[in-house]
């Protein structure tokens, strides 16, 4: 079966620095994936380099089958790849219900129409409010997202990757920066995402971590060291060897 | 009211918008002795309306739009003097011509940003007024272009010596294009701007193709400036070097940005404040006029960020 | 060969004052990321003392340059630390605004002082007329300014690599934080940059107001030059902006004096495209 994502030999460097090692990674449709690492392993980089932010110096990018390497961040979305960013970027001065509606007007291909009707318009803020309704945030749709607190603020960066109906869906630490009061609703809904979207999730997080993925991948300075089941890596022991006095964060 | 509703209310045309064109017709009637200055504050609410869409939506911080307002005068007066008198023709030649200076320099331009982008807006309407200035023969230079002969509209509305026709001529084209801004700013389009403007990073991030965005609103905030420039070379019948370069652009954004930014009707109130009180005081003492406007411009950052409009509407909440 | 010995003097002297203008525009730009457009209005008011301090109180040439340096420098931390100071985290947009806001008002004053008119120069008397060296003569002045402008570059580069003052300037230039963080008063080395640049320009418009006329459209007519040298030379750079004005000078005079017809578009046309090959400048950062 093609994977929904895959990287072949994914490699960049910055002069002598190596950020990403011939990374070779693929992600099955309907994964629950992680990708779990010490800090500055290169996690948020490998991100980068999926969606485009970042160019490889080697290797290439499979989107289903199909090679993205040469494409734009932005087509790189249209062709169903969405993802969430390690800090909140969101459009701050808009309300959720409009920063939502961006997406999905960007999705429907309609971003850039000019002269459309205000009934399509209705259809995409319906839709929209429908989706903040799945994730329990539309009693704040006219709010202004600079006034929400951060763990809301969360949720409407997952909402807007959702609202692009991905078919692959990275997560950069969801619940990072989340007081634990407000994180029990983001684990709610990274569980009850769609069964035929592919996640990738880089947490930190162990007990997300393990509540879960179904397959782990350990990064350690930009080359993959294990991947397995949860249960493989948990045993296995150079990961413990990494881990050793990091500690869990509870 | 479901918030979808009020979202979409806010896209409907409210009773209060109405209120310019009201003013701007009780004004022919009101104002029949001043109806020349009544056709320049609509030149400049429409180049200040060009300006909104890529300064106030898109975020674009330029000191060069005088560089389509130039052209468009220029190219309507060339067109003028040496092809044919006839009005209309002679906008849309001004508008294809700015809007073609506009995708040529917006193509390079807007790869940039910053500074970088400031500089490169400042040097093509630099560059564009050096060469208006040396291409003597064919804009008259430093003694500016004159000679025009505008014929009636239609073949019918003869330009008259009070100014009436040339007033109605540019409130009829400031209208359509405000329908047409109008449009456009309520559109997914005109909101996805926004989205740009607020967080580049993020729309990359949800598929927009921003630069063509970009280079889409850059063209047609050109052509309308290429019109507003056209209508000023029509209704004046002439044509000076002061079209281009730093002072117009700085002014258009003074005027602009003394209205309010991002709010469609800043143009309105801004222009039509900053043309009546130029008007009225710069005749007094013009050295004293421009330290004013500069003293005005360091308040307003300081303090009143937003403009006129921007304290109305802090006013209207209370 | 004639006239390519001509184009260099003449580009050479047009540069140094370009770069003596320009690049404490550049230090301060890189240091706090302030777009600061009113700095052509120090250079401008600069000129304004120099030129009338000589003509009306006979004040010797050196003098009246000295004092041009102090006065404007001086005015200029006045305002750094009044005005200025208090936009340092605002957008763009608003630094913008209220640096045009500041140009207007400066050539407003200016205009109503001096009245709208170039202000005559009178060189002084040891600068006037040619320098013979024997193969070729030159205008005495023009040769001084390249004389003295290296010797300023001179006194910079060195100040800039040798003192405290100038390790501290490159590390903040570098990055802030960090040296925020070992200790480096950034504020107040900024006050110092800024009053040294606004210096620098002043005695620059002095110097330059044989070439750059004075008159209360400089702080607008120049502005994209002095712009095109920093954003060319790449913003918290020394020696780029030196480049750059090297570039503009030996470009603008050699077109002026081969295709006058063009005047300056073809400099304008040739910085533009060397800012869309390299938009972070020859030597700066992006």
């Amino acid at each position: 079966m093609t994977p929904a994502l895959e990287t072949i030999g994914l490699h960049r460097r910055f002069g002598a620095l190596i950020v990403a090692n011939d990374i070779h990674f693929r992600l099955e449709a309907g994964a629950r994936h992680a990708l779990i690492g010490p800090n500055g392993a290169g996690k948020t980089t490998f991100i980068n380099l999926i969606t485009g932010r970042l160019a490889p110096s080697a290797g290439r990018i499979l989107l289903a089958g199909t090679d993205i390497t040469a494409l734009s961040q932005a087509t790189r979305v249209r062709r169903g790849l969405g993802r969430t960013f390690q800090i909140n970027t969101l459009f701050r001065g808009l309300s959720v219900l409009e920063n939502v509606a961006l997406a999905i007007a960007e999705h429907d291909g309609h971003g850039g129409d000019m002269l459309r009707p205000l009934g399509a318009r209705r259809a995409v803020l319906e839709r929209s409010y429908a989706l903040l309704d799945r994730l329990r945030i539309a009693g704040d749709a006219l709010v202004p997202v600079q006034q929400l607190p951060y763990g809301k603020q969360r949720l409407v960066e997952i909402a807007i990757a959702l609202g692009l109906q991905p078919t692959v869906l990275l997560l950069d630490e969801p619940a990072a920066g989340v007081p634990s009061a407000e994180s029990a609703i983001i684990l709610e809904v990274i569980e009850q995402l769609p069964h035929d979207i592919a996640v990738l999730i880089i947490e930190h997080d162990m007990e997300l971590v393990f509540r879960f993925a179904r397959r782990i991948t350990v990064l350690v300075q930009g080359s993959v060291l294990v991947e397995g089941t949860p249960a493989e890596v948990a045993a296995d022991p150079r990961v413990r060897e990494v881990y050793l006095g990091e500690g869990r964060h509870g | 009211m479901s918030p979808v509703d009020t979202l979409i209310r806010r896209h409907r045309l409210r009773a209060v918008e109405l209120l310019p064109w009201a003013i701007a017709v009780g004004a022919y009637f009101a104002f029949a002795d001043y109806l020349s200055l009544g056709s320049q504050i609509l030149i400049m609410i429409l180049f200040a309306l060009s300006l909104d869409l890529v300064l106030g939506y898109a975020g674009i911080v330029t000191l060069g739009h005088s560089a389509f307002f130039g052209v468009g005068a220029y190219a309507a007066g060339i067109y003028a003097v040496r092809v044919s008198g006839e009005p209309l023709s002679g906008l849309c030649v001004g508008a294809v011509a700015a809007a073609a200076v506009g995708w040529a320099s917006g193509l390079v331009i807007l790869r940039t940003h910053g500074l970088t982008l400031l500089m490169l807006t400042l040097a093509v309407t630099s560059l564009l007024a050096e060469a208006a200035n040396k291409a003597n023969f064919l804009t008259g230079g430093a003694d500016g272009l004159q000679g025009m002969d505008i014929d009636p509209i239609f073949g019918v509305f003869r330009f008259d010596l009070f100014g009436r026709t040339a007033y109605l001529y540019c409130l009829v084209v400031l209208f359509l294009a405000w329908l047409f801004a109008r449009r456009l700013v309520h559109s997914s389009f005109g909101r996805s701007l926004v989205g740009i403007r607020e967080n580049t990073a993020r729309m990359h991030a949800i598929g927009s193709p921003v630069r063509r965005r970009l280079l889409t609103i850059y063209t047609i905030s050109a052509a309308l400036a290429g019109i507003a420039g056209a209508l000023l070379a029509q209704t004046t019948q002439f044509v000076g070097l002061t079209v281009l370069g730093f002072q117009r652009s700085g002014e258009i954004v003074i005027m602009l940005v003394f209205g309010g930014i991002g709010r469609l009707y800043g143009a309105f109130v801004g222009a039509g404040v900053y043309m009546i009180a130029q008007d009225q005081l710069a005749k007094l003492e013009p050295v004293f006029w421009y330290f004013w406007i500069g003293l005005l411009l360091v308040l307003l950052v300081m303090f009143a960020r937003g403009g006129l409009l921007g304290l109305l509407d802090r006013l209207l909440r209370r | 060969m004639e006239a390519l010995i001509s184009i260099l003097f003449h580009g050479l002297a047009y540069a140094m004052i370009l770069y003596i203008v320009s690049v404490g525009l550049s230090v301060t730009m890189g240091l706090m990321g302030f777009v600061n457009l009113a700095h052509g209005v120090f250079a401008m008011a600069g000129g304004y003392v120099t030129v009338t301090l000589m003509n009306s109180y006979a004040v010797p040439f050196a003098l009246a340059l000295l004092a041009a340096f102090v006065v404007v420098a001086l005015i200029s931390v006045i305002l750094e630390r009044t005005l200025y100071a208090r936009l340092y985290g605002a957008s763009e947009l608003d630094q913008v605004l209220f640096t045009i806001g500041l140009i207007f008002m400066s050539v407003a004053i200016v205009r109503y002082l001096w009245g709208p008119l170039a202000q005559p120069v009178r060189l002084p008397a040891a600068l006037s007329g040619m320098l013979d060296l024997g193969f070729r003569s030159f205008p005495m002045y023009r040769s001084f300014l390249i004389v003295v402008g290296f010797v300023l570059i001179a006194l910079l580069w060195l100040g800039i690599e040798r003192t405290t003052f100038g390790a501290r300037l490159r590390a903040a230039v570098d990055n802030r934080r960090m040296a925020e963080s070992v200790g480096i008063d950034t504020r107040r080395l900024f006050s110092l940059a800024f009053a040294l640049g606004s210096g620098l320009a002043a005695l620059g418009g002095g110097l330059g107001a044989d070439i750059l006329a004075i008159y209360p459209g400089y702080a607008t007519e120049y502005l994209v030059y002095f712009l095109m040298v920093v954003a060319i030379g790449g913003l918290g750079s020394l020696r780029g902006p030196f480049v750059a004005a090297l570039l503009l000078g030996f470009g603008d005079t050699a077109c002026k004096y081969l295709v006058p017809e063009l005047g300056a578009f073809f400099v304008f046309a040739a910085m533009i495209a060397l800012l869309l090959w390299r938009p972070a400048g020859l030597l700066g950062r992006a």
